[in-house]
């Protein structure tokens, strides 16, 4: 099928739903089922080797109206029109079932690169979750820092900047991988074309977004913003989010979080966020706040 | 009260029936972040020991949450019908599991003895069952309820079309229902999620299926699955709603978090009985699952599954069409993995019958878990064969909105074909006229939805 190109204005349309704190599942607008698979498969060396298609499978042989089967298979990323095998799904669309379901499981599970985060080159912080399982199964684990890197940010991260940029896998490691190196410098080159300072920005290994309250404590930052990634989809398992704060302390609640997600080339394409977030940011510091009440400052003026 | 054991040479003490109930409970990552789960497997057989020996009695005179603190358990003791727990209130939690399970006992005495029973017993007797003594036991209810079919007969099995779409696309959405309705599945209801929570959203939404059912002539129920205040909202500016839907918890600090209380569910269901377009009197769907309340982080120091009993006694209430568990749409740290999960919906549908509601399952799981596509079946054939009224439909089990995974509208034919069960007998009449079922079998025409053109 072919990609449907979503029109600005829709596009324009997610941003501010967004930005009405409305950061339900990742995909607002999401038309293109498999962004991932755009880019272009690895070439191998064996000739009988099988380039398995990751196309929605066309599975009824002679539709009652072909026209409108194909019209349907436009309208949605829903896996429809493909057919069965008596009951079940046939074997192309079962197995590209157990593929996505796969690559999603993986995300969560594989780790960043160790290859990767050289490359990013930012200091690597670590959070109470000693491994993958804690981190899953006890939420306060991820909420707070190793002592050994609160030991580290408090002595080298520089402090009293308007802006802390928190990096951390979540629950994705697809999507650090397929966002981080477009979206981090677009964000830290709109943030320096609008002269805001800002602080060393730090990779947290499997952190939580409430993490961001105690950086900021110590970092002593106007605005502390996570880039995160999300629990992952079948459709894609490369989607981020981003939460920004204006100064937490013990009393920020959840909706003093602005929350914008959907974060990958098939929704909100990274360099284009990075750009959007750092508009945010200033908008934020502007207002001294964020969450609702920044969403209802806004819409006030 | 006896609240103390020795077995295996061991003592083991506990303070209270709450402690008994959440450690006599199966292995649950959830309560286990909430630090109220059994430290040992001794232990947990400990507590079920005791458990097994305390009265009906003792567990009504000790409620997990005080009546006078919490309205879900002002609800459930409300409905309780005092005659009937008199005559039962001595037995024991381990009479109680001999009684069900005795082949003298059936529907007719499991219903009378079920209205003498608070939630808090029936989630105690479920702990000091396995996974056959629940199959067997579910087998044994079947709860009918009327909207504009009748769901809960014998020998068929509905489904929910949940047909989502990321952006609420109206024309995306009539797709995946018209693929849905061509294998079967949208006879308990043709239920949207929307992705946009706003009055003139759900008002579309509502619309475009009204017309669509009427148009097909299609003997079913739409619902979009909105906060309650938004559906009231619509519902009061004319929006066409057959079914209401809401989200409920097992404590009243949940469902405040949830935004709802008896006052807005008591407001529903009479503005649909005045103004909805079904026939009724079930007018209300509800969905629950175990942990909300532990995420939300307002379970009260209560196990999950004890919790989620009450969920269904304090549903009851309300008199619902379908009430579905969705029990695995968490994660990880609430339903660990596959095993969890199985466990979780086989008690889910026991303890929902035994509450006295015409209940579905939705054995459904997140890609943060250690569970699969084989789990979710595993649990779909065991609910089934312990009958539940319905299941979900998604194509292809892929929630494209909510990014999870629910039983497929194949999977809801296999179901059907695999336990010899029809759909609901109107619904089944429409699929006959319509070429897509012929003697419980679907045809050729099955699975093409282009059918509706």
């Amino acid at each position: 099928m072919k990609d449907v190109n979503r029109p600005e204005v829709e596009h324009i349309v997610s941003l501010v739903l967004k930005e009405l704190g409305h950061d339900k599942p990742a995909s607002a607008l999401r038309q293109d089922h498999h962004p991932e698979r755009l880019s272009e498969p690895p070439e191998s060396t064996d000739p009988d080797c099988i380039y398995f298609s990751e196309e929605k499978e066309w599975g009824i042989e002679h539709p009652h109206n072909e026209q409108v089967l194909a019209r349907a298979r436009s309208l949605t990323p829903a896996r429809i029109g493909i057919g069965r095998a008596g009951t079940r799904m046939k074997t192309k669309s079962y197995l590209q079932f157990r593929l996505d379901q796969a690559a999603a499981h993986d995300a969560v599970f594989k780790e960043v690169s160790p290859r990767f985060l050289e490359e990013l080159g930012l200091p690597i912080l670590h959070t109470q979750a000693e491994t993958m399982e804690q981190y899953l199964m006890d939420l306060d684990s991820g909420r707070r820092l190793s002592e050994e890197s609160e030991k580290w940010l408090k002595a080298h991260a520089p402090k009293g900047k308007q802006v802390q940029i928190i990096v951390s896998d979540g629950l994705s490691s697809s999507a650090i991988e397929a966002n981080i190196k477009d979206l981090l410098p677009a964000l830290i080159q709109g943030l320096e074309l609008k002269k805001i300072s800002l602080g060393q920005p730090v990779f947290i290994k499997r952190g939580r977004v409430w993490v961001q309250d105690q950086v900021a404590a110590i970092v002593n930052c106007d605005v502390v913003i996570s880039l995160i990634g999300e629990r992952p989809g079948l459709a894609t398992a490369e989607s981020l989010s981003a939460y920004l704060i204006y100064r937490p302390n013990q009393n920020s609640v959840e909706s003093d979080r602005t929350v914008i997600a959907n974060i990958h080339k098939g929704g909100l394409p990274p360099v284009e966020a990075g750009a959007y977030l750092a508009d945010l940011i200033e908008d934020i510091l502007r207002l001294k706040v964020s969450g609702v009440k920044y969403t209802q400052l806004r819409e006030g003026k | 009260m006896k609240l103390s054991c020795v077995i295996k040479n061991q003592h083991f003490q506990f303070s209270s029936v709450k402690e008994v109930l959440a450690k006599a409970s199966e292995p649950k990552s959830g309560d286990a972040m909430a630090k109220i789960g059994a430290e040992s497997a001794l232990e947990r057989v400990a507590a079920k020991v005791v458990l097994s020996e305390l009265t009906l009695e003792d567990i009504y005179e000790h409620p997990v949450i005080p009546y006078e603190q919490d309205e879900v358990t002002r609800v459930i003791y409300d409905d309780l019908n005092q005659s009937i727990y008199r005559e039962i209130k001595h037995w024991t939690v381990g009479q109680l599991r001999e009684y069900i399970l005795s082949s003298k006992t059936g529907q007719p005495e499991l219903t009378r003895i079920s209205r003498g029973l608070t939630s808090e017993m029936i989630a105690a007797v479920a702990k000091l069952m396995s996974s056959i003594d629940l199959v067997l036991a579910s087998q044994k209810i079947r709860h009918q309820a009327f909207c504009n079919t009748l769901i809960g007969e014998p020998g068929r099995l509905a489904f929910r079309c949940q047909p989502n779409h990321p952006s609420d696309d109206p024309e995306g959405i009539l797709a995946s229902i018209k693929e849905g309705l061509s294998y079967g599945s949208g006879d308990a209801v043709i239920g949207i999620n929307p992705n946009i929570d706003t009055v003139d959203n759900v008002k579309r939404l509502l619309t475009i299926t009204h017309d669509f059912i009427q148009k097909w002539e299609i003997p079913t129920q739409n619902c979009v699955l909105a906060h309650i205040t938004t559906q009231i909202k619509a519902l009061e500016q004319g929006a066409p709603i057959a079914l209401m839907f809401q989200s409920l918890a097992g404590t009243q600090k949940a469902n405040e978090a949830f935004g709802v209380s008896k006052e807005i569910l008591d407001e529903g269901r009479a503005l649909m009985l005045q103004k909805g377009t079904s026939t009724g009197p079930n007018v209300m769907y509800f969905e629950t699952g175990q942990g909300s309340e532990v995420s939300l982080d307002a379970h009260e120091g209560v196990d999950m599954q004890t919790l989620e009993s009450r969920t269904y006694g304090y549903a009851r209430h309300w008199q619902p069409f379908m009430v579905n568990n969705v029990s695995g749409f968490i994660g990880p740290e609430i339903l660990y993995d596959g095993r969890q999960v199985i466990r979780a919906d086989l008690e889910d549908l026991f303890m929902g019958k035994m509450n006295g509601l015409p209940m579905g399952i939705a054995p459904t799981y997140t890609n943060h878990m250690y569970a699969d596509q084989n789990d979710q079946e595993i649990a779909g054939i065991l609910t089934a064969v312990a009958g539940a009224n319905f299941y979900m439909g998604l194509p292809a089990g892929d929630d494209v909105m909510l990014n999870y995974q629910d039983t497929s509208y194949h999977d809801d034919a296999s179901l059907r074909e695999m336990l010899g069960l029809r759909p609901l007998r109107e619904f089944e009449k429409w699929l006959e006229k319509m070429g897509i079922m012929e003697d419980g079998k679907l045809t050729d025409r099955a699975g093409d939805l282009s059918i509706f053109d």
